[in-house]
Formats: C-alpha cells, structure tokens, sequence
C-alpha cells in the first residue's frame, strides 16, 4: 500500500478530518467486558495521554488501535477511511490480515517491556521494518536508522546487542524503531513503567521533543505529572469507558468525577 | 565365565563392517536431512490458523509418534509394497520409518521452541508492520532455532542409533553386518562387542560437540 512512498503520515487532503475516529469500540475477553463502547476522534498533533487504575481498559483501548487486540465491536477510522469490511451484525466488523499490517505501519507502537529483538544489533532493530516491510537497501535503511538512533541519543550504541543496555536505552532504541516507519500516529503503552526510577526522565525527554515536533501521539501512562504538561487533552479510564476528558488543568486540577478524584488522590498521597 | 575371546575373526573381516558402516552413515544422512526438515514444517504447520494445515500434521505427529519405529519399518517394508505399485527396498523402508518419526519429534520440538518466545517479540513485528509470515521468518524462528540446537542434537544422536533397526529388514548397516559376521564365525560376543566400541567411537565426540554448543549458547545468551 504505502510501501516506496517516503512517509507514512496522511495523505494530502485528509488534513482537515481527525486522523482517528472510533465510535462505538468495546472488547471483551471471554465473559469480560474490558471497554464498553468507547468513543473518541483524535486530531492531527494532538497529544493524549490515557489515564486510569490498572484494570480500567487503557491498555486495551491502545492496544485496539493498531489491532494487537481485534475490537469486539466498533469502527475504527484512519484518516477518515473505516478499517475492516462489515461483519455479520451491524457493530460488529471483520479484519482482513493484510489491511491490518498496512494500518500498523501507519500506527507505531511502543511497548512497556521494550520487546527490542535480541538477536539483532541496535541498528539491526531499527532498520528491521525498514528492510523487511518497506524493502529498503541496506544502505539506504541503515542510513535512516542511524538518523533515527542519533534523534534518540543512541548512535555510539548502534552497533551492541539490546542485552548489553539499560532499561532506559532499551526504550529509546524501541522508540527510534517506531519511528523509522514514519508512522503518523505513535501509541506509547506504559513506556516507563517497567524502568528503574532514575531511568525515567531519558524516555519522557525523548516522548517529550517528539510531541515538539507536532506529532499525534497518545500515551498510557502513570506518570501524572509528565502528562500534566506533555498532553493536550487527558482521557480518564474506568470499567472500559472514558468517564472525564478534556485539557490537562481540567481534569488533572478540577476532576468532576468521583472515581477521577479519588484516583488523583491515591496518587498525591506521598507528594512532598 | 570361561569364554575364550578371540577378536581374530572379527579383525580379519573388517571390510565386511566397513560396508556395514557406509550403510549406516548414508541412513543416518537421508534420516537426519528429512527427518530435521519435514519436522521443522510439521511444527510450523501444527501451529497454522488453517485448520486445513493444522490437523493433517497434527495427525502425522500423533501417529508417529504413538506407534514404534520398529512396526513402523517392518510395515513399510512388508505391507506398503502390497498397497503401492513400486518396490521398497531395505533402505527405502528404514528411511521411511525413521525419518518420518523423526520428523514427528522434531516438529514438538520446533513447537515448543516457537512456544517459548515472548508473545511481545510478535506484537513488536507485527507492530511494524510485519506479516504474520515475515514475523515468524525474520524473528521468532531465529531465536526460537538457538533455544531448539540442544533439543536437535539430541535428536540427532537418536536418529544414528535408529539405523540399528534397519537390521531388521536386513538394510546392509552395522549391525546387519555384525550379524552376518557372528553367524558365520560362530563369535557373537566379539562381534557385538566390536559394533558396541564403533558405535561409541562415533558419538562420544557428538555428545561432547553438543555440550561445547551447549556452553557456548548459554553464554552468549548471558
């Protein structure tokens, strides 16, 4: 589909619509119902960050975006195009694999425990998508993938393997790897939480200069603070549906609802 | 406890063995070849989303590997000819049966190995964009394949003392010869002996060969 063209961000033309239109998007694992009807339309370089308890479905709802997870009903729109053909009843719809591995492209996903593959180099794991999905040369991939490790502060590092990192580096090269497919869109799932403390600040810096940069990111997170000033608009999760929603001073400072509040409570009782 | 060992017989016909040893390392070669081959498709199609695929090598495995290699040879060399229009010779019914149990092995093998990679290595190819096909190519085979070496060599070391079997439909390997041997000369005890001390002769450095890539994995996986 998009293979060959430079970018993978949206076509000319399609600017004016939001880039993610979901309505109606609920998941259910068994007898579990993780999302119950969500809806939500995204704008081009907006940046939301996806609050919630464990448990409250924001991973889920991410993981929904790129299809990692197939929603159980609903219908996702990218770009202004509905992904997936009509299924049997009316909500629900049907996913062709191929359609599903062009959208991924579109969408970049970054994962909680990194998932670099450990039997490439760091360079080797950025130009991966660039050489097996895109078809590059080897040259031309390797080029673009050390711009990518330089942007993330890694280039010495590009020719180790993943082990030989830290937690924090490990992220950053996850990071540059998304980013080499030039999505247009970035998904980030918890991506400090599996870090040691200290090694925090590096990941949300590097999150931080690609939201300078425009781009449309949304961002599960624990961390209140960084999404106090990183995001545009702040989603609170709970039992699968988006119970408060709007600019960060609102729903950070002034939360309406009760399990909101009392989420933000729980964790500013160790502030100092 | 008054045997009078006398090697003399065996030593004399050593070429008679020699024959035996070239039959047992062209059935060990054939065996090992299809029976590592098919057995690494056999496990990839177990885990197909095509049921289609997924069922015939389930069956395959399941009966391979619940019946013996043994009825599987004599079967082969005796009753297949009466179902099919060509000849089975000796070597063709050992190879059959041993590598097509093999294969079965090896295809758990290869399942289990594809098991034990982290669900997050295909969520991140896939997450790149990477067919479900590229995926298991370029990253979970890899890795899975090194976790795999101890558990093929192993299968490797089964699969050269399988050949032993093809003795029965008198496949001209080791122990046929040997057989051939002791009948004539009246000397079994020297005789299998000697076939005991080839036998060992040939897979002790194996072993030894498996545990250094043993260590050697272990290590770099550190």
């Amino acid at each position: 589909m998009n293979n060959g063209t430079p970018s993978n961000a949206a076509p000319a033309g399609a600017a004016a619509g939001p880039v993610l239109d979901i309505t109606g998007l609920s998941k259910r694992f068994g007898a579990h119902e993780v999302l119950r009807g969500i809806d939500l339309e995204i704008a081009r370089g907006e940046r939301i960050a996806i609050l919630g308890a464990s448990g409250s479905g924001k991973s889920t709802l991410l993981r929904c975006l790129n299809f990692m997870e197939t929603p159980t009903t609903g219908r996702i729109r990218l770009d202004g195009v509905a992904i997936g053909k009509a299924g049997n009843s009316e909500t629900e719809r049907r996913y062709d694999e191929r359609e599903l591995t062009a959208v991924r492209q579109r969408i970049g996903m970054v994962f909680q425990q990194f998932n670099l593959f450990p039997h490439m180099t760091v360079v080797g794991n950025v130009m991966e998508g660039l050489r097996t999905v895109l078809g590059q040369p080897a040259g031309k991939a390797r080029e673009r993938a050390l711009a990518e490790l330089e942007r993330v502060g890694l280039s010495e590092k590009a020719g180790q393997y993943p082990a030989r990192l830290s937690g924090g580096q490990k992220q950053r090269v996850a990071i540059a790897r998304a980013l080499a497919m030039d999505p247009g869109i970035l998904l980030f799932d918890e991506p400090t939480s599996a870090l040691d403390p200290e090694l925090v600040g590096e990941v949300l810096r590097v999150i931080r200069s690609l939201g300078d940069e425009g781009r449309t990111i949304l961002l599960v997170t624990h961390e209140i603070g960084f999404a106090f000033h990183f995001a545009t608009r702040v989603l609170f999760l709970a039992d699968g549906r988006i119970v408060e929603s709007g600019p960060p001073e609102q729903v950070l400072r002034h939360p309406q609802d009760p399990r909101t509040q009392s989420f933000l409570a729980g964790h500013r009782e160790f502030h100092f | 406890m008054n045997h009078n060992w006398d090697f003399a017989t065996v030593f004399a016909n050593l070429d008679v063995l020699w024959v035996g040893a070239i039959g047992t390392l062209q059935l060990f070669a054939i065996c090992a070849i299809v029976g590592l081959a098919l057995g690494l498709f056999i496990g990839l199609w177990r885990q197909s989303a095509n049921w289609l695929v997924r069922l015939p090598a389930t069956a395959f495995v399941e009966f391979f590997r619940n019946t013996p290699v043994l009825v599987q040879i004599l079967w082969f060399y005796f009753a297949l000819p009466i179902l099919s229009p060509f000849e089975i010779s000796p070597l063709l019914a050992a190879a059959l049966g041993i590598s097509l149990n093999s294969a079965a092995f090896t295809g758990e093998i290869v399942r289990g190995g594809i098991l034990s990679i982290d669900r997050g290595q295909w969520e991140a190819a896939r997450a790149i964009g990477m067919t479900p096909g590229a995926a298991m190519r370029r990253i979970v085979l890899p890795q899975a394949l090194r976790r795999m070496i101890p558990a093929l060599t192993n299968r490797l070391i089964e699969i050269f003392k399988m050949t032993t079997l093809a003795s029965t439909v008198a496949y001209a390997e080791l122990l046929q010869q040997g057989k051939l041997l002791s009948s004539l000369h009246f000397n079994p005890i020297e005789t299998y002996t000697v076939i005991g001390v080839i036998f060992f002769l040939a897979l002790f450095p194996l072993v030894q060969l498996t545990y250094l890539i043993e260590r050697r994995l272990a290590r770099a996986d550190a």
